[in-house]
């Protein structure tokens, strides 16, 4: 059961990232501060396609997580949802062709390296 | 970009990270708090899809925080790469177990806390790199 709602929160937090990223990557920068200037923005993001999506499996994800908080200690069920970290940079490269250096890269690994290691204990 | 322009890049970038850090780490601690029955039973209310047991005095800050996490995190991928923002942001993992042990009497063994430092490692590198990429 543990690893069933890790996974779902793990797989439904990657699409919502993915969606999220490639809806702002649409709208742009928030570069006025202003509450017009934020009032807009939002008002962009709410016309974007993705956000429906990505808000669904944001939702999938909070709810499946709140479950895991029930039957896992938080110092788990944080840590150990950090796999996205690894699954996002891969599909990030791949599907939002962001260019990924080796210091990314590197960061990715080392952050995989210490969720096995806080999940392990 | 000019230097001016790197500086102001850099400044939002950072302020927003801490924003996301902060709303997501309190976020999660007021949530494990809400799914805990927390409060000598005030406002306690069972979720029936669920079958959870939930304290609303924990949980609605909590998703308050977590929407502010949403947003904050969404403007910041505005102007950041995702492979720049998640590395970056998992500093919130770390205040969460510094949280968990600190709030919730969790034991954070030997193990969690070399896992911890990996993570701030990690942070530490990709945070070196521009946070905008080539992509657009």
């Amino acid at each position: 059961m543990k690893e069933l709602l890790v996974a779902v929160v793990v797989l439904a937090t990657v699409c919502a990232d993915l969606l999220q990223s490639a809806e702002m990557k649409q709208v742009g920068e928030l570069d006025d501060f202003r509450p017009s200037g934020i009032q807009a923005l939002l008002r962009a993001m709410a016309r974007n396609k993705y956000l429906i999506l990505a808000v669904f499996f944001m939702a999938l994800s909070f709810f499946a997580f709140l479950k895991l908080l029930t039957i896992a200690d938080l110092s788990y069920a944080v840590p150990v949802s950090a796999l996205t970290i690894v699954i996002d940079t891969v599909l990030a490269r791949v599907l939002l062709r962001e260019r990924v250096d080796w210091r990314r890269w590197t960061g990715a690994a080392l952050v995989a390296a210490g969720v096995f290691l806080i999940s392990a204990a | 970009m000019d230097i001016a322009g790197r500086r102001r890049l850099r400044l939002k970038t950072w302020i927003f990270t801490v924003l996301v850090i902060v709303a997501n780490a309190f976020g999660n601690l007021f949530l494990d708090k809400g799914v805990h029955g927390a409060a000598g039973g005030i406002g306690l209310v069972r979720l029936p899809l669920f079958d959870i047991e939930v304290n609303l005095l924990w949980l609605v800050p909590g998703i308050g925080l977590l929407i502010l996490w949403m947003l904050t995190r969404m403007a910041l991928l505005g102007w950041a790469d995702l492979t720049y923002v998640l590395p970056v942001t998992a500093l919130g993992y770390v205040l969460s177990t510094v949280l968990a042990a600190m709030f919730l009497g969790e034991r954070v063994d030997g193990r969690r806390w070399a896992g911890t430092i990996l993570i701030v490692l990690g942070t530490a590198l990709v945070s070196a790199t521009s946070p905008k990429g080539n992509a657009r």
